[in-house]
């Protein structure tokens, strides 16, 4: 089941259509990733989903209904561009934030006191925002997000200002909250974590969403019919025996075993490959090679800007 | 309306905890309480260095025509020139010298004063009203009337005009203009300062929240427009609580600035009026005869016409009045603050705001001597300038159905104003690297949602 359902969502500004028919589908429970280059469309859709904005056609389906002004306090949002006020006292602020979301004081004070403990932080509650760094700040708001214990998490990229531990301390945090149920959605351009978290994702690119689906059948589409070959015996010999019929692509030594990379012209060949390489080496590994989600980025990206005349920027 | 209700607690604890808050608003009741004590105390204090004048009366006629008084010391030179004497002031010892020619007319001379300095005005008046003085009663007597200083005495008067207001049902009271005015002079001018002041500093808020970008945040868990409102309330509450402080400790600091100046001046008018009767007993004067019943006093009568104002419609309608103008004024002050990311970007777009309120003060200025001239009815009637004009006419007496549509046109055009600023507040908080105009404003007014 969905959580949130986008459908045919359109915005335009002044002239700008900032997003064109956009369309996604949330399950409940997973982690969603959308991703775009700078100025796709992304946080506006955010905004839609938060009620920021509003769309100027399509609708936003939450549990299965229409959006309502209600559903705010189901929601937490990490904007991108975030902040706190600086002349402000954390617990105070934490406090304020966490009312806002609709917490009673007495429940926020609770749940307020299990994360300061959580994240280690109790001493800062009578400090000022200024007076933490930005790493600190950032572990206030991130609190300060997921405070309200919500059914939808929106994190704009939520590692930004975080060194690697803290980094680690917020994912795992976030893997913990996938797996009491909550559903995230998640925009960033770093492509190695939305590997590593994302189950669904969404590429939006100049306003249209161009490409759906979940993380490994994307992955598995673009598969780029390359295979890796680690062998044991002379490069060429093999080399003079394929030369024909597949295109060797790359040759090197990774972990002490030389590895070729050849391409073929669809994926069913893995056998023929195969075939015409056991008789004159030893074969230790066969894999395919699934791009990355960083390769499927740029690849389709570019292709879309190529095929409709549109520059990269 | 919760959440209206967190913003405006947080708006308001942050600003009145501040230091430049507390300060501000301890240290100018002591300022205005200086302002309201500070003339009657210059008023009691007296030049008190003697002052001795020369005088060289070529007429001859006019001998002690100038009496002498505790500071001013006078004496008859015969034996030097003008010419003479005015160049040597200072050798002599004297402070100024005063010369008495004669005329073509009999009477009247010709007099000069002579100073190294600018003589203060308390010896010229001096100076010149006893010798006015001396020359009328002397034109006087060139006509020979009988018994001429009995009618002299008998003509002597001394008006004082009690000034009391009637209401419809026959209801009289005692009323001063003077009171009125300042009444509504303080009313109105507290209105425009602290628009004016606080217009600032809710644009100032805004902006920062768009610098620290924590409105993002919470706009995603607060309608813009309550956020707004929120704000703009708070604000309000404010600058009520400032208002409230300053009346009371102005009037507390004035209460006994003036009553410790008053046992002074008590003090010394009752020394005068000793010396004034030892000085009539002298001439043999019958001092039974001078009235003291002239009632009331010019004292009493400042009093209760200060406690006949009607103070609960005074102190509602300001309420009323400064309210819902603040609120007015500060939506659009919220809204100039959400196009721009800095403050000194906001002059030009601040402009058409001032522009009505400035009117309005000088209206003020002009309505505080004819409050019901068309002028300032109408500009008591338009709504953005009636918080001030209004407040003007207030203490003066209102009809009620001007207040009535006075106050009306009011709250539909902040409600109307709320509405469109929020559209821009709305979007302006969201957008940034640019300075906004106010043409592009008004196409944020017509998005959608």
């Amino acid at each position: 089941m969905n959580l949130l359902e986008a459908h045919g969502i359109e915005k335009r500004y002044s002239g700008h259509l900032a997003l064109d028919d956009v369309s996604i589908m949330v399950p409940k429970g997973t982690i969603y990733g959308l991703l775009g280059p700078n100025g796709a469309g992304k946080t506006t859709l955010i905004r839609i989903i938060n009620q920021i904005t509003g769309p100027d056609k399509g609708e936003v389906l939450f549990n299965g209904r229409k959006l309502e002004a209600n559903d705010i306090y189901k929601i937490g949002y990490l904007p991108e561009e975030r902040g706190l006020y600086k002349k402000m006292k954390v617990g105070e602020q934490a406090l304020f934030l966490s009312q806002l979301k609709g917490l009673s004081r007495n429940d926020a004070m609770k749940r307020l006191k299990y994360w300061f403990e959580k994240f280690e932080i109790q001493s800062w509650w009578d400090k000022k925002i200024e007076e933490l760094s930005k790493g600190m700040a950032q572990k206030v708001q991130f609190m300060v997000t997921v405070i309200h214990e919500p059914e939808l998490l929106i994190f704009d990229e939520p590692f930004s200002g975080f060194d690697p531990i803290n980094t680690q301390l917020v994912k795992d945090e976030i893997l913990e909250l996938k797996k009491k149920g909550t559903t995230i959605i998640f925009s960033t351009h770093n492509m190695s974590t939305v590997e590593d978290l994302c189950d669904h994702i969404t590429l939006i690119n100049k306003s249209k969403n161009i490409l759906s689906g979940q993380i490994d059948n994307v992955r598995m589409n673009y598969g780029s019919n390359i295979f890796e070959v680690g062998y044991r015996g002379n490069y060429d010999a093999i080399a003079s025996n394929l030369g024909g019929m597949f295109e060797i692509i790359n040759n090197n030594i990774e972990n002490a075993v030389p590895k070729l990379q050849v391409k073929v012209s669809n994926p069913a060949e893995s056998n023929k490959l195969l075939q015409s390489i056991l008789p004159h080496t030893e074969v230790v590994s066969f894999n395919p090679v699934v791009p990355s989600m960083h390769d499927i980025f740029i690849k389709v990206v570019s292709e879309y800007n190529k095929t409709h005349g549109l520059s990269n920027n | 309306m919760k959440q209206i209700y967190l913003i405006l607690q947080r708006e308001f604890m942050t600003r009145v905890r501040k230091k430049s808050f507390i300060i501000l608003t301890l240290l100018t009741p002591f300022f205005f309480a200086a302002m309201m004590v500070l003339p009657s105390y210059l008023a009691t204090m007296e030049d008190t260095d003697v002052k001795s004048i020369a005088i060289i009366d070529n007429t001859g006629n006019f001998a002690d025509a100038v009496p002498q008084t505790e500071y001013l010391k006078f004496s008859y030179i015969t034996d030097t020139p003008v010419d003479k004497l005015k160049n040597s002031l200072e050798e002599s010892g004297y402070y100024a010298l005063l010369a008495i020619d004669s005329t073509s007319e009999k009477i009247t001379p010709r007099l000069t004063i002579y100073s190294t300095k600018q003589p203060s005005i308390d010896v010229i008046s001096h100076i010149e009203n006893s010798l006015e003085k001396e020359i009328e009663t002397r034109k006087l007597k060139s006509y020979n009337i009988e018994n001429l200083d009995k009618i002299l005495d008998d003509v002597k008067t001394e008006v004082n005009l009690r000034s009391i207001k009637v209401t419809k049902d026959g209801e009289e009271k005692e009323s001063s203009t003077l009171i009125t005015m300042g009444i509504a002079y303080i009313l109105s001018f507290l209105m425009y300062m602290m628009v004016l002041l606080m217009g600032n500093q809710i644009m100032q808020g805004v902006i920062e929240e768009k610098n620290n970008r924590v409105i993002e945040v919470i706009i995603s868990s607060i309608k813009p427009i309550n956020l707004m409102l929120g704000k703009i309330f708070g604000l309000a509450s404010v600058s009520l609580l400032q208002i409230f402080i300053w009346v009371v400790l102005t009037f507390g600091l004035a209460t006994v600035g003036l009553s410790f100046i008053t046992e002074k001046g008590q003090k010394a008018n009752i020394e005068q009026v000793k010396t004034a009767q030892d000085m009539m007993g002298q001439q043999g004067i019958d001092t039974a005869t001078i009235p003291t019943d002239i009632e009331p006093s010019e004292g009493e009568s400042f009093i209760t016409a200060l406690k006949n104002q009607n103070f609960v419609l005074i102190i509602g309608g300001f309420i009323f009045y400064f309210l819902v103008g603040f609120l007015l004024y500060a939506a659009l002050y919220a809204a100039v603050g959400s196009a721009v990311e800095n403050i000194t970007d906001t002059q030009q777009l601040v402009l058409p705001i001032t522009l009505p309120l400035i009117l309005a003060l000088f209206v003020m200025i002009s309505g505080i001597k004819s409050p019901d001239s068309p002028l300032v009815f109408w500009f008591s009637m338009i709504p953005f300038t009636s918080p001030v004009v209004m407040l003007t006419r207030l203490p003066f007496g209102v009809p009620g159905w001007q207040l009535a549509l006075s106050a009306s046109l009011l709250v539909i055009t902040f409600i109307i104003v709320t509405i469109f600023a929020a559209k821009i507040y709305r979007v302006g908080i969201l957008m940034y690297g640019k300075k906004y105009t106010w043409a592009e404003m008004w196409k944020w007014m017509r998005y959608k949602n």
